[in-house]
C-alpha cells in the first residue's frame, strides 16, 4: 500500500529546539487535509515521544508513515534502554533530574499520553542499547 | 470574546499578539507540560507560570487561543521571537493564577 514517509534526526543536546519534528509533521498533516482530532492526537503522541528522546535518551530518531488508514510514528533511541516498562506507563512515575522538571518536565504523564492518544502503542527497550516505540492512529 | 478584548478588559500586558482576532472558548492552567499537552483544548486560554521556551511548542501543538503568564511571570529570552513566528498570542498578568482564571471565568 502506498505511503507517504516523513523522516527526522531528534537532537539530543538542544532542549530549544525540542518539538520541532511534531510541529513540522503537525503542519503537514494539516496540508494534507486531516481532521483537527487526528491531527492533535498524531501530534501530542509524538512531541511526548520526541521530548523522552530528548530528556531521557540523548537524541534519536523519528519517522512518520501516513498511510490511507492509518498514520504510524516510529521513534528510535540508543539511550540507556527503560528497565521496567510497566513502571514507566505508571501515571506520576519520573527519572527526570531537577533541572529538567523545573522546565516543566517530569510529571510523568508523557507516555500514559501516548498511550490515550494513539490506537496502538507498542515499546521495545533493552537496557543499555536502546528503546524503540512504534505508535499507530487509525485515520 | 476575543483575546484582545480579555487583554484590555483586565488590563494584561500583551507581549504579543499575531492572531489578535482569535475567540476564546475555555481556559486551563498548568505549569507541568504533559498534564497541559493532555488537558488544554484548543481555543482556551492556557495560564501558566512555566516562561521557557517549551511553552511555545506545547501551544503550537495544542493550539490554544492564547498563553497567559500569570504571578508577573516575564518570558525567557528568545520566547517572544518564537511566539510571534508560530502565531501564538502571549499575554502577561501581575494577578495569581488563581485570580487570571477568575477573570476569565467571569468572561465565558
Ligand atoms: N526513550 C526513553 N529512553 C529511556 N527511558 C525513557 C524513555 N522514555 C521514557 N523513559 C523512562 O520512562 C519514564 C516515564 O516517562 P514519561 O514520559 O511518562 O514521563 P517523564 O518524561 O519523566 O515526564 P513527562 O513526560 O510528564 O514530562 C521516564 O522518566 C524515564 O525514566
Ligand atoms: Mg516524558
Amino acid at each position: 500500500m502506498d505511503k507517504v514517509n516523513f523522516h527526522f534526526e531528534i537532537d539530543g543536546e538542544n532542549f530549544t529546539s525540542a518539538g520541532e519534528a511534531s510541529v513540522r509533521i503537525k503542519k503537514m498533516l494539516r496540508e494534507m487535509g486531516f481532521t483537527p482530532e487526528i491531527i492533535r492526537r498524531v501530534s501530542v503522541a509524538m512531541y511526548e515521544g520526541e521530548i523522552n528522546m530528548v530528556i531521557h535518551a540523548n537524541g534519536g530518531e523519528a519517522d512518520v508513515n501516513v498511510f490511507c488508514d492509518r498514520i504510524e510514528i516510529i521513534l528510535a533511541d540508543r539511550g540507556p534502554g527503560i528497565p521496567n516498562i510497566d513502571l514507566a506507563m505508571q501515571e506520576g512515575y519520573s527519572t527526570a533530574p531537577d533541572n529538567i522538571r523545573s522546565l516543566g518536565f517530569g510529571a510523568g504523564m508523557g507516555l500514559p499520553n501516548m498511550k490515550r492518544y494513539t490506537d496502538d502503542m507498542k515499546i521495545e527497550s533493552e537496557v543499555g542499547k536502546g528503546t524503540t516505540i512504534v505508535m499507530t492512529v487509525n485515520v | 470574546m476575543t483575546v484582545k478584548e480579555l487583554a484590555n478588559a483586565f488590563d494584561y500586558e500583551i507581549l504579543c499578539l499575531p492572531d489578535e482576532a482569535r475567540e476564546i472558548r475555555g481556559g486551563y492552567a498548568g505549569d507541568l507540560l504533559s498534564w497541559v499537552m493532555g488537558k488544554l483544548d484548543a481555543d482556551s486560554a492556557w495560564v501558566t507560570i512555566m516562561s521557557n521556551v517549551n511553552i511555545i511548542a506545547v501551544a503550537t501543538l495544542t493550539d490554544p487561543s492564547c498563553i497567559i503568564l500569570s504571578e508577573g511571570v516575564s518570558p525567557d529570552e528568545g520566547v517572544l521571537a518564537r511566539a510571534e513566528q508560530q502565531g501564538i498570542n502571549l499575554l502577561s498578568a501581575k494577578k495569581t493564577t488563581f485570580e487570571v482564571c477568575a477573570d476569565l471565568a467571569s468572561m465565558l
